[in-house]
């Protein structure tokens, strides 16, 4: 009897063992997934103080005291007050309310048509990914900035505007990034046997290709909205985002600087820590998401 | 009862634009192929040689530029109506490929099921245990995903999936060489069964001569988009008729005796 087998491929013995997710953190804190705990405390805090606020304290985030400018950080003020006598604390507090809400609500709408728009072009490919392709690139061939800042010019200040202009720019990240990975399913011999099988493309993109391409979007919608919180901030830091007196990180750092000679640094320090407070949460967030929804094959 | 084979496909062409000719490329040249009901029909060549575009445009994933495929007498288009894909299903090489990762065994087989049969509910839960038991695996499996599951598991679901709608032909491309040895018999013999019980037709596709002489009934040889040779299998390794089957058939290594040389330098110098 011949022995081919011997020059078979042997394609399993050449499996690893699957190994976790990487990531930058250390073993350790993969080993319980630990970055999705702390970001979920870190972001948890913030929204319970944002939802909190009124009961966490009893300043007003817009009422000026004239008695009580430039106070220091203390018992009573706890980050200190600014020109006009406002509590720090309090607007940086209320800040999350308008800077975090628009991140958020921002990141939604590009999830869902860069998710449909990916899937179809990856799917589809040929003349159908080489149009919708090319209509994503005249968004990407301008700077991110200048067409979120012009789009806002256009449409006025406000939280409405920033989030038309900011889902307007960026669904083109998650189009490209769901068609790479739609391309790459579409070649798995599961979508073959679907076809095979007499499954409509309807169902094979929604049942199949839907559940398979949206983990990475999730996980890159946490980095997203950490670019929407500095995008909202930026914008309010020129004046061109969310109108004052509404509290936002931005103009709040904006107006502190002025003070930053006279030794005041706390008035542009806390709203920045407050960016990147989330920007931390967010980005352990995303990690640790990545890794919890991993497949391994 | 018709005398003509349950598939039967003539001079069937198919062609691939290239990049950088004008000149398309053929895949598969004039192919011809008869499967009989019930018989286990094998289609050996190389890497390269067409036979899993053969296999594709069977079951009607690839778009034939000319010649017929005809199922049950019946010629088949490039567009399949749900009955025509209902008669021909097919397993694939990669096992680790071949299921939705995010989906439970039950899912996978239910959907397809779903959209050839009337049953629902109970009644697919009932076909699926069938089915495992056909495929030899425990029905608790069907609850899990494939992330757990073994090559040769994966493989028996994915036969099952096949089978769920109880197509009369299965075109296996390549469904045992990504296994284990072990394993690969496995599947082998449940095929084999799977004929003998059921009556099923196999297009048997691979590139393992030992696997093909113990399994099928005739054999046909692909060389370049071409069928060069087509006999019954016995008759074919006794007595090859063509210089590509002959150079073939000298490749299989031996353990003990002369070692042929077969395929040039290259390959005589290989343990």
């Amino acid at each position: 009897m011949t022995t081919s087998e011997a020059a078979l491929p042997s394609t399993t013995l050449g499996l690893e063992p699957p190994t976790r997710g990487r990531g930058w953190a250390p073993a350790w804190m993969r080993r319980h997934n630990l970055q999705l705990w702390i970001g979920g405390v870190m972001l948890g805090l913030m929204v319970l103080a944002a939802v909190a606020a009124p009961l966490i304290t009893r300043y007003n985030p817009t009422t000026p005291d004239a008695l009580h400018t430039l106070l220091g950080p203390s018992g009573e003020h706890l980050f200190g007050t600014d020109n006009l006598g406002r509590d720090v604390f309090t607007r940086v507090v209320y800040g999350t309310r308008s800077d975090l809400t628009i991140a958020v609500v921002a990141v939604v709408a590009p999830f869902i048509i860069g998710l449909v728009f990916g899937i179809v072009t990856g799917y589809f490919g040929g003349w159908i990914d080489t149009i919708m392709m090319r209509i994503a690139d005249i968004v990407t061939a301008f700077p991110f900035f200048i067409l979120v800042i012009s789009l806002v010019f256009i449409l006025g200040n406000g939280a409405w505007s920033i989030f038309v202009a900011i889902t307007c720019v960026s669904w083109v990240a998650y189009a490209r990034l769901v068609r790479g990975e739609a391309m790459v399913l579409r070649n798995k011999e599961f979508v073959a046997a679907c076809q095979a099988g007499g499954i409509s493309p309807v169902r094979i993109l929604l049942r199949h290709f839907a559940p398979n391409v949206a983990t990475q979007a999730l996980v890159y919608s946490m980095s997203d909205i950490v670019m929407n919180v500095g995008v909202i901030v930026t914008l309010s830091y020129f004046g061109l985002g969310i109108v004052p007196p509404t509290p936002d990180w931005g103009s709040m750092m904006a107006d502190g600087q002025q003070f930053l000679a006279g030794g005041y640094y706390g008035l542009t320090l806390f709203p920045a820590a407050a960016v990147i407070w989330t920007s931390l949460a967010l980005s352990f967030i995303g990690d640790g998401l990545a890794h919890a929804l991993r497949i391994d094959r | 009862m018709s005398t003509d084979p349950l598939l039967r496909c003539s001079d069937v062409v198919v062609t691939f634009k290239q990049k950088h000719s004008k000149e398309p490329f053929y895949a598969v040249k004039n192919a011809s192929l008869d499967v009989g009901a019930g018989q286990i029909v094998g289609l050996v060549g190389e890497s390269g040689s067409g036979k899993s575009t053969l296999a594709r445009a069977v079951v009607g994933l690839q778009r034939v530029d000319s010649g017929v495929i005809a199922f049950d007498a019946h010629q088949l288009g490039n567009r399949r109506t749900r009955e025509d894909r209902q008669g021909i299903q097919m397993v694939f090489q990669d096992p680790y490929g071949s299921l939705d990762p995010r989906m439970s065994i039950r899912a996978t087989l239910a959907e397809v099921i779903r959209r050839h049969t009337d049953l629902r509910g109970k009644g697919i839960d009932k076909r699926c245990l069938e089915l495992m038991d056909m495929v030899r695996l425990p029905g608790s499996l069907l609850r899990s995903r494939p992330a757990g599951m073994s090559g040769g598991q994966r493989q028996r679901v994915a036969i099952a999936r096949a089978l769920s709608i109880n197509p009369r032909l299965l075109v296996a491309d390549e469904a045992v060489a990504a296994l284990d040895v072990s394993v690969q018999a496995g599947i082998v013999n449940l095929l084999s069964d799977l004929r003998d019980e059921a009556g099923l037709s196999i297009l048997f596709i691979s590139h393992d001569l030992s696997i093909i002489r113990t399994l099928c009934d005739r054999v046909s040889v692909i060389y370049r988009g071409e069928i060069v040779e087509e006999r019954p299998c016995a008759d074919l390794f006794a007595n090859p008729h063509s210089d590509y089957t002959k150079a073939l058939l000298s490749a299989i290594p031996r353990l003990n005796g002369p070692r042929s040389e077969g395929l040039g330098q290259g390959q005589s110098l290989r343990m």
